[in-house]
């Protein structure tokens, strides 16, 4: 009896050692250590907080913490939900209202989509040593090429209308990975650079796209016209959920880079010119060729994402199009570990709490920034595992820390 | 009177690992004190120690009969415990006094460097010691050998009295070797004390006073090169017993296999690194390439594995002009590299050691079928090859990077032999590894040999070459001087070749002779 004890102690301990030395268990207190901060920085610029502390001390850390949970409060039931309106909802059988109470947990899904897109993007481009910044100019060439197959090529059905436009926006974006690549591969012009030029290309080329040949002419503002009926991406509820079938288009490419990366010999081919370009030199591989395919396939899941944006939310390019999803990309690849799986879960994060931070200002007045702050502190502590580490006394992990290594910074 | 370096009980741990165990050891004055032990045994983090790099966990250090804490390498130098890294740490571009001069600098009025001061010094030191510097000389205009005795010359500059000396014969010509020994000397005659770290068993009965041997953390014995033997150190290395010699028998060429003609490749630099070089390799037998690094040897090893592009020049292998082919293409046709750098080179050390071990074969049958990887099969491949090439791992699906280098290197030899192959360039094939992995290459690599697969073999151990090869080609600056029977080589006759020196034939079959006389004693 004693002896079964004290192997389910020992291998209770053979477990915590693995969980504690794991990559998994860095980023979920990371995570928490984030609200955690986060809660701290809400109560700090909270006027109540100061004004309870000059009551006293109790009073002051009372309103802190009630402060801060509201805060959170919000945000969760921002992004996912009020679980008592819902209950209320489905209580009373109204079709509307149960829409109603559950669009929050859809809209930060629908926020999520283009994360995922923009997430295996720069995953991608990591895993073959490449640094792809350019994820926010290949959004914006791909939503242009997408929505102007949305509304400029007619006569089709939605079966062939939807994917071509997704494949428009793919070819966009593609382009604008590609010139990069190339550039890296014959010249060795860091992609870092190039990349961050031509964001600033595509940006200026929207614009002037939207003010004259792809200007709707019945409008005074530079918009695109609406794109046809057969292009738009199918809704899955009635109003107000704007819930579509990107989603699952987006989980499709996670699945499809996972193969990609993970299953096939032009992956294995991408990771070692990722992870050692002499050995993959030595082993035979070509190294411009595979740099070139894999800024070009980024940029191809970069310009998805914008496509995705055009015809499943918008409906049209506005110049105000500018989300930021590709920088926030960049941030939520390396959340993800750059694995597709990862890369999914860190744009649910992103999704709903950027989903959550909008209903979290209309309800608390605590700013929007409020968020922007908490994603940047969850960031640096993955970033530099070592302070988690510290802060949790974990141990070292056993195996190096699988780091995303640049060769780009090499040059 | 107190011995001058005493360190008792120092206890090293590190995560999982126990990397000096109660290491006592004592060094007294005017000695040279070798420090012998395989990679991994915990030498440098012993010296790391002494010198102030880590702190030790227990244990105590006294340098002449005082207690020393210390916390950095100033601490260490302050005490009088200099260090010579197997890297130099010299600046190029400077000339000797600056480069001795960095970090304590001689200064006149209103901050102006006093070179003409420290000059005076260093010429005073060099002649003292018989170092036979030039101040004034830079760093990249002096070959390596002085190099190194301007490594010596800082720690002398800064008065140490006790030099640790790591692995500092692994960058020498055989007669650089033979002066620095005679340095050697020359320091402890002046009452300085010599640590001497090597895994070189010749160098420590040749020149030590002193031996003592770690293993796994701990001394495991402390002899006299006079009370000891080759074998017996060897032993005590390794923990078994070992056979130094290369047990081989006479090679039985066939055909030509491999040819390079009038060869020419550039450095980096564009500078003409290998310049008008031809050799042939037969099957079935080992050709060494013997000379000091940094003669062309790189680039040739680039060059005839398609890593580089030839200037000039042909390249043959079986008959096919492989000159300009691809990195593939030229595996495919039956050549197999063992490169000089493996872990830039030969390994993706992120990567499982499975698939390191098709890393140029993942694309052939049964490792993929169209364009899916069969992991299956590659898993299984790594398995069998763990086993058979004896790989020392918990599993094989560990990251390729949690290998010794030993362990390593078995993973390039197992790939590049367990496919097949009509050629083998194993460029310095035992660089950094112990005894134990050393034997078990060196046998394999034999065993390739009677197979009837051609070996180039390159390397800067004049050792290996002269044990491995059936004949030895000669590298100096980028140039062939001579390709020499092995039975006719002698080490002095390679050494001096090895230095740009080309023996009369008189001086010749004077060397020959001698050998011939040692061999019949």
């Amino acid at each position: 009896m004693e002896k079964t004890t004290e192997n389910k102690k020992k291998s209770l301990s053979v477990f915590w050692d693995e969980f504690s030395s794991s990559n998994f268990l860095v980023i979920l207190l990371a995570i928490f250590t984030g609200i955690l901060l986060g809660g701290v920085l809400v109560a700090i610029t909270t006027n109540e907080v100061y004004d309870a502390f000059r009551v006293s001390i109790w009073s002051g850390l009372g309103t802190a913490l009630r402060t801060a949970w509201n805060t959170y409060v919000a945000l969760f039931t921002g992004s996912v939900g009020d679980p008592e309106k819902i209950r209320l909802a489905f209580a009373s059988g109204d079709q509307l209202a149960i829409r109603r109470a559950i669009n929050p947990f859809f809209e930060s899904l629908v926020q999520s989509t283009p994360y995922i897109f923009g997430g295996l993007a720069v995953a991608l481009g990591f895993r073959a040593g490449l640094f792809n910044i350019g994820v926010e100019g290949q959004i914006f060439i791909g939503a242009a090429t997408g929505v102007w197959a949305g509304y400029a090529i007619e006569g089709l059905p939605t079966i062939i209308h939807i994917p071509l436009a997704m494949l428009f926006g793919a070819l966009g974006g593609a382009l604008w990975g590609f010139i990069p690549g190339l550039l890296k591969a014959k010249t060795g012009a860091h992609e870092v650079i190039t990349t961050i030029m031509m964001n600033y290309i595509a940006f200026r080329l929207v614009d002037w796209l939207l003010k004259f040949p792809m200007k709707d002419p019945n409008e005074f503002t530079p918009k695109t016209p609406w794109i046809l009926e057969t292009a738009k991406l199918p809704r899955l509820f009635d109003t107000p959920i704007r819930f579509h079938i990107g989603f699952f288009i987006a989980i499709l490419m996670a699945v499809a880079v996972y193969y990609l990366l993970f299953k096939t010999t032009w992956g294995f081919e991408l990771r070692m010119v990722g992870s050692n370009p002499n050995a993959a030199r030595y082993a035979g591989v070509k190294i411009t060729k595979t740099t070139i395919l894999a800024m070009v396939l980024s940029g191809a899941l970069a310009g998805m994402a914008g496509a995705n944006e055009v015809l499943g939310v918008n409906y049209r390019l506005l110049p105000a199009f500018s989300s930021g999803y590709g920088f926030d990309s960049i941030a939520l690849a390396l959340l993800g570990k750059t694995h597709p799986l990862g890369v999914i879960l860190s744009s649910l994060l992103f999704g709903f709490l950027r989903n959550g931070a909008r209903s979290m200002q209309l309800a608390v007045g605590v700013p929007i920034d409020i968020v922007s702050i908490l994603q940047a502190v969850i960031l640096a502590f993955i970033a530099a595992p070592a302070i988690i580490r510290t802060i949790y006394r974990l141990r070292e992990p056993k195996h190096k820390e699988d780091l995303v290594s640049l060769r780009s910074w090499k040059g | 009177m107190a011995p001058v370096l005493e360190l008792r009980g120092i206890t090293k741990r590190f995560p999982g690992v126990l990397a000096n165990d109660h290491i006592d050891l004592t060094v007294e004055k005017g000695e040279i004190h070798a420090l012998l032990g395989e990679n991994g045994a915990g030498k440098t983090t012993l010296m790391n120690i002494l010198y102030g790099l880590y702190h030790p966990d227990e244990g105590e250090i006294f340098v002449n009969g005082q207690k020393l804490d210390v916390h950095s390498p100033i601490d260490a130098i302050k005490s009088g415990v200099g260090m010579v890294h197997q890297h130099f740490m010299l600046v190029p571009v400077f000339t000797v006094t600056e480069n001795v001069m960095l970090g304590e600098e001689y200064v006149k009025a209103g901050g102006i460097l006093d070179r003409t001061k420290a000059a005076n010094k260093i010429r005073e030191i060099s002649n003292t010691y018989k170092l036979d510097i030039n101040p004034d000389a830079y760093i990249s205009d002096i070959p390596v050998g002085m190099q190194q005795r301007v490594e010596i010359i800082k720690l002398l500059f800064r008065e140490a009295n006790i030099l640790i000396m790591d692995e500092p014969t692994a960058v020498l010509t055989p007669q650089e070797v033979e002066e620095l020994f005679k340095i050697m000397h020359t320091m402890i005659e002046k009452g300085k004390s010599i640590i001497f770290i090597t895994h070189k068993l010749g160098e420590v009965m040749e020149i030590a006073d002193r031996i003592t041997v770690i293993r796994g953390g701990k001394v495991v014995g402390s002899t006299t090169p006079a009370e000891s033997n080759l074998n017996d150190l060897a032993s005590m290395m390794v923990g078994r017993e070992v056979n130094l010699e290369v047990e081989k028998s006479e090679s039985v060429p066939g055909e030509v296999i491999f040819e390079v003609e009038n060869l020419k490749v550039l450095d980096p630099m564009g500078a003409l690194a290998v310049n008008d070089m031809s050799f042939k390799v037969h099957a079935g037998e080992v050709l060494g390439i013997a000379g000091v690094q940094g003669n062309g040897q790189t680039e040739l090893v680039r060059a005839i594995t398609g890593l580089l592009q030839a200037v000039d020049g042909e390249v043959r292998l079986c008959g096919q002009n492989i000159t300009h082919l691809s990195p593939r293409k030229i595996t495919e046709i039956g050549s197999a590299h063992i490169p000089e750098d493996r872990q830039k080179d030969g390994l993706v050390l992120g990567f499982p050691i499975a698939d390191n071990l098709v890393l140029n074969t993942y694309y052939l049958e049964p490792n993929s079928k169209f364009i899916w990887i069969d992991q299956k099969s590659i898993n299984e491949n790594g398995k069998k090859l763990v086993e058979n090439f004896d790989i020392r791992t918990p599993s094989p699906f560990v990251p390729v990077s949690n290998l010794s280098g030993g362990n390593q290197q078995k993973v390039i030899v197992a790939r590049e032999f367990s496919r097949p192959i009509k050629f083998l360039v194993a460029s310095q094939p035992t660089r950094g590894l112990d005894v134990g992995s050393i034997e078990y290459i060196h046998k394999r690599l034999i065993e390739k040999r009677d197979e009837g697969c051609a070996i180039l073999l390159v390397s800067t151990e004049l050792d290996e070459v002269m044990q491995l090869s059936d004949r030895i080609a000669v590298v100096y600056r980028g140039k062939v001087l001579d390709i020499l029977e092995a039975k006719n080589a002698t080490k002095e006759l390679v050494g001096l070749l090895m230095a740009g020196i080309i023996p009369s034939e008189e001086e010749k079959q004077k060397l020959l002779a001698k050998k011939k006389q040692i061999l019949m004693t």
